[in-house]
This record gives C-alpha cells, structure tokens and sequence, in this order.
C-alpha cells in the first residue's frame, strides 16, 4: 500500500531572523517554498530581501528561528548584485573554472552552448573587465546555470540587463520552470508576474 | 572574594619563607600569573572549538572574555617578570628567559586577535573567526617555546635556569595557594566580565527591539 | 581524486590571474632585492657573518607578507569569494589552492634574492636552500588562512602584518638557526613539525573561516 505524503518543502523556514550587531535585518519571518514553485521577493529597499537570499543559498548563517533547505550545494544557483566572476579573465576561463568546480559532464560543451544561448560566444575570450554591465549580468546567469541547478536563487537579476537580456532571462525562466525551483527578489514585480505561484512582501 | 583575600594572606605569610630575599616575593606573582594565562588561552581555544562544534552564539562571548583575560594575566606576567629581571640580574629584561619571550610572542599574538575581531563585523562570521585564531594561539603556545629554546643556540648563548628556588615544604605550600588563589581571581573576573557583557548585549536587544 | 582536481582548478586560477595582472610577482622580486640592497647599509662593516645570514630570513618573511597581502585581493573586490563558498568543493581546497599560487610566487621571488644574496652577502649552504622550502610551506600555509582572516574586515593591508608576525617568528627561528649553526638539522625538523601542525590546523579550520 502506498501512502501518499505531501513533499516537503525545498525551503522551510520559522521564524527566521538575522541581525548585523544590534541592527535587525529580518525578523520573525516565516516561509514555506515548495518544489517547483516560482516565489518573487518583493520589498522596499533595506526590507531584507538580499539578506534572505543569502541565507536561503547559504551564505549567511541565522542569528535566529529556523533555516532547512534541502539539497546540495551542486544543486543550487545562485546570480547575486555582483557577477561574481574574475575581471581580468575571460568568460570562457571563468565558465571553465566553475565548470571544474561544479564537475560538469563535457563542460565544454554545455559552456559553448550557454555562452551561445546569451549571446556572448563572439566576446568568449576577452577579459570581463572589456564587458558591459550587461554583458557581465549575462554571464553570470551562464555562471549560475551552468550545472542545471534545480534550486534557483536570483537577486535582482532584471537590474543590471539591457532589454536583450532582460529578454533571454525571461524565455530562460520560462524553461525552467518546469524543472527546477526558482526563489527571485526583484523591484519590478510585474515583469515575473505571470509566471509566479507564490508573492513573498518584506517590510522594512 | 574571599579567595581573593586567600591570595593576599600568602603574600604576607610568603615573607617568612623567603631566604633569597624580599624580592624573591614576585616569584609568588609571576609564575601563578603566567599559568594563569595560560589556562585562560587554552579555556578561550576550548570554547572556541565548541562554538565551531555547536554554532551556539554563546560560546563566543565566552572565548573572547577568557582571551581577554588571558591578556591581562599576560601582560602582568610581563611586568612581574621584568620586575623579577631587575631584582635577580639587574635589567628590566632578558632574552634569556624563555618564559618572558614566550609571553613577549604570545602578547603580540592576542594583541592581534583584538585588532582582528576589531575590523570584523559583530555577528556569526566574527565569532568562527575569532575561534578559529584562537586554536592557533593554544597551538603556537608550544610551537614557539620550542622555537625559542633553539633560539637560544642563536642569539643567545647562556641559558638562565627556569626552574626558579628549590622550593622548601612551606614555600612550595605558599606557592600553590598562590596559584590556586590566581586560578579563583581569574574565574571570578571571568564569570563577572562574562555577566556584564550578556547584559550588555540583552541591554543593547531590548534597545533596538523598542524603537 | 577530484579534491586535487579542485586545488589545480583553483590554484592555476591564481597563476593565471597573475600572468594577466603581473603585479604581484614583480613587486615581490622588486621588493625582495631591495630589502637585501637596505640590509647591506644597516649592517656595519665589523658585523659578523652570523648577522647576514639572519637578514635573509627577513626578507623572505616580508617578501611572503607581501604575497599574502595580495592572495584574496581579486576574490574581496568582486566578492568573487562568494561563487567559490558556494561550489560543491570542499572549502579547504580554496585554502590549499591559495596557498599554492603564493608558494609558486615566492619560490619565484626567492630564486631571484636568493642569489641577490649570495651576490651580495656571501654563499648559502644546502641547508638554507631546505631551509627556505619548508619555511615557505608553512608561511604560505598559515599565511593563506590568515589572510582570508584580514579580508573579511576592515583595514585589511594593517591587519595581515600583525596577524601573520607572530605565527612567523617561529619559521623565522627555524630559519636562521639552519643558516648560521653548526647543527641545523634540528632546526629544519622544526620547521616539518611546524608545518605539519599548522597546515593540518589551517586545513581542517578554513571552511569555518569563509562560511557562517
């Protein structure tokens, strides 16, 4: 006999506070985000929603409350405010790098066909430094797609991209939708509105 | 407190043991006040690991207040040592005793852990890295005693003993309720610092919590 | 293994920064020579050859602070450092492959002052040669941890000197003692016991270092 049993939660969180010295950023917050979900952070500035990315991808530990998220760390994407690439190397010597890191199967390959997909095969080469604030935004979406994560954590990403960009992240998150779990802050809310199954608001 | 007063009773009752001289007195201080550093280093690494072990917050308020101590207890074996310098050989210091380099070393070492957790900013980061250079000061406490025993083949030459007077029955006594007195005075300014620091920091909640 | 797959990602990461930049490596073959170039002056004329020979280590120690002052540059300006915590490697191969680039930069550095020494000072026996790999080990080794450290907060260029001084007076001690006695192959156990405590300390402690 099979039971049935409601999967828990990828990101489950009570209570959840975090505090700089005596200031404090979050607190109290409750979440709940299910596998295969699409939930947009929304706030004003300073509500804590960088803050609450950094906990959920790992790189800030609570001061308070509950944090589990489930999964490993190969399974995780993360595009934060920085492209978090090295500026005097190329995109194609970054992509390599994280492709080692993230011991990627014919990285390649599949860093051909990211860099393609965003329009940056032809500037593969130079050094980041050359990039536009955009072109560097797209490659860090390359960075943080690049080992098909199946839990996405975008900060802001729509804030630093041309229309073309902007464009390709929209068609990208459409794709992947369907297979991987994607938890986004952003200040235009309208622009994932129609793909969102859950709205997240922080207070200041 | 009233070991405290224990402490003092064996500076009055050390005078009738001391043969060598008045001056031989500090020896009373210097080498209680030394183990009492150590003890603190080694009670600050301890709590460091256990915060990197358990990530509760705090064990670090508790590793930072036992390094503090460790310090103050260091730069007194310092001072008493340079004062027993001067009274045994006649200078205010010497590269000969290994104990006082050692505590030379480990006083730049600690002095650097306040600058480090300084420039960091308060919260779960600054807490792992203080705890993690504390392990380093406990491990370098007997890397560099080494090192400055071969140090002495290179600079310099004689070796003054570091066992101090052979110590009579009475004095040996003396000397243990010394360094039992230390050990108590060290346990209650640590358990005093510790508890005005938590408050300090519920105060500074409660503040932040109101506005 | 892939763990060693991860160093030599990480660590020809950094030579490869290095050769585009070329900052780090010049400033420290530069440095190197000049400090040897300042010694012969603050030496006076009857000073023995013991002196000399201490003088050498110096310059080593302030040409690797030098080094390990650059380390985590790149990763602090763009928090780069970041991407690298979140990767599925263990933490502590950021550390070794760190610690590796600054050893290629100081072996690098040393095989231009070494011989400035000589030049200037006076020959070096094998046993400063062993002398100056293992001191490099645990240099780089403690070094690259405590500079992560310094990075992580203000003022970063003060702190790594106050930081790194005392961990380096004991290499110093091991050092000098192989140069200038007559037995220094105790000096150069020394120095494989400090760098095995050490390394084994700042391997298993740098993952808490970098996360939360």
């Amino acid at each position: 006999m099979a039971a049935v049993v409601a999967r828990a939660p990828l990101v489950h969180a009570r209570g959840l506070e975090k505090r700089f010295g005596p200031k404090r950023v979050l607190r109290g917050l409750d979440l709940d985000v299910a596998a295969g979900s699409f939930v947009v952070v929304t706030g004003a500035n300073g509500s804590g929603k960088t803050t609450l990315l950094r906990l959920v991808a790992g790189l800030a530990a609570p001061s308070r409350g509950l944090l589990v998220v489930r999964g490993e760390r190969a399974q995780l994407g993360f595009v934060a405010h920085d492209p978090l690439v090295y500026r005097e190397l190329s995109a194609l010597e970054n992509l390599d790098l994280y492709g080692r890191l993230y011991r990627i199967p014919e990285r390649r390959v599949r860093i051909g066909m990211l860099l393609e997909r965003f329009g940056l095969w032809d500037a593969r080469a130079e050094r980041v430094e050359t990039y536009s604030r955009g072109m560097q935004q797209r490659l860090a979406l390359c960075r943080a797609l690049l080992h098909d994560p199946t839990l996405l954590v975008l900060d802001e990403p729509y804030a630093a991209l041309d229309d073309e960009g902007a464009a390709l992240l929209d068609r990208e998150l459409a794709e992947r939708r369907s297979h991987a779990t994607l938890l986004l802050a952003t200040h235009d809310a309208a622009r994932t509105a129609q793909l969102e199954t859950d709205r997240l608001v922080l207070a200041a | 407190m009233v070991l405290v007063a224990g402490a003092a009773l064996a500076l009055l009752w050390a005078p009738e043991d001391a043969d060598q001289g008045p001056s031989q007195r500090i020896f009373y201080f210097h080498v209680p006040i030394a183990l009492t550093a150590y003890a603190c280093f080694g009670w600050g690494a301890w709590k460091g690991l256990r915060l990197l072990w358990t990530g509760e917050e705090r064990h670090d308020l508790e590793s930072y207040t036992a390094v503090h101590l460790g310090t103050i207890f260091g730069t007194l074996t310092l001072v008493t040592g340079s004062i027993w310098a001067r009274t045994s050989w006649g200078q205010w210091w010497s590269w000969g005793s290994r104990q006082l380099v050692l505590f030379l070393v480990l006083f730049l070492f600690y002095c650097a852990y306040f600058m480090l957790r300084y420039s960091l900013a308060d919260g779960a980061g600054r807490a792992r890295i203080s705890a993690v250079y504390a392990l380093f000061g406990v491990v370098l406490i007997p890397v560099s005693f080494l090192a400055i025993r071969l140090a002495e083949d290179i600079v310099h030459p004689v070796v003054f003993d570091q066992d101090g007077p052979q110590m009579s029955g009475s004095m040996f006594f003396t000397f243990c309720l010394c360094l039992v007195g230390m050990f108590l005075l060290a346990a209650t300014l640590y358990a005093n610092e510790l508890t005005g620091k938590r408050l300090d920091a519920r105060l500074r909640e409660l503040r932040e919590a109101l506005t | 293994m892939s763990y060693l797959a991860d160093v030599a990602a990480l660590a020809r990461k950094d030579l490869l920064l290095e050769l585009r930049a070329k900052e780090t490596l010049p400033s420290m073959v530069l440095f190197g020579v000049a400090m040897l170039v300042v010694f012969r002056f603050a030496l006076p004329a009857d000073a023995p050859e013991r002196a000399s020979g201490g003088l050498l280590w110096v310059a080593i120690l302030f040409v690797a602070l030098l080094g390990l002052t650059r380390a985590f540059v790149a990763e602090r300006e763009q928090h780069v450092l970041d991407a690298l915590v979140l990767a599925p490697s263990d933490r502590s191969a950021i550390w070794l492959g760190k610690a590796a680039a600054t050893l290629a930069f100081l072996a690098a550095a040393e095989a231009v002052a070494v011989p400035a020494y000589v030049l200037f000072f006076g020959g070096v026996g094998w046993a400063t040669l062993v002398a100056v790999a293992l001191a490099d080990i645990g240099l780089c080794a403690v070094g690259a941890l405590l500079a992560a450290m310094a990075v992580s907060g203000r003022a970063r260029e003060l702190l790594l000197p106050l930081l790194f001084l005392p961990l380096a007076i004991p290499v110093l001690i091991g050092g000098v003692g192989s140069t200038v006695t007559d037995d220094p192959a105790r000096y150069l156990a020394f120095l494989a016991l400090y760098d095995g405590v050490f390394a084994i300390l700042a391997w298993a402690s740098f993952e808490y270092v970098v996360t939360e």
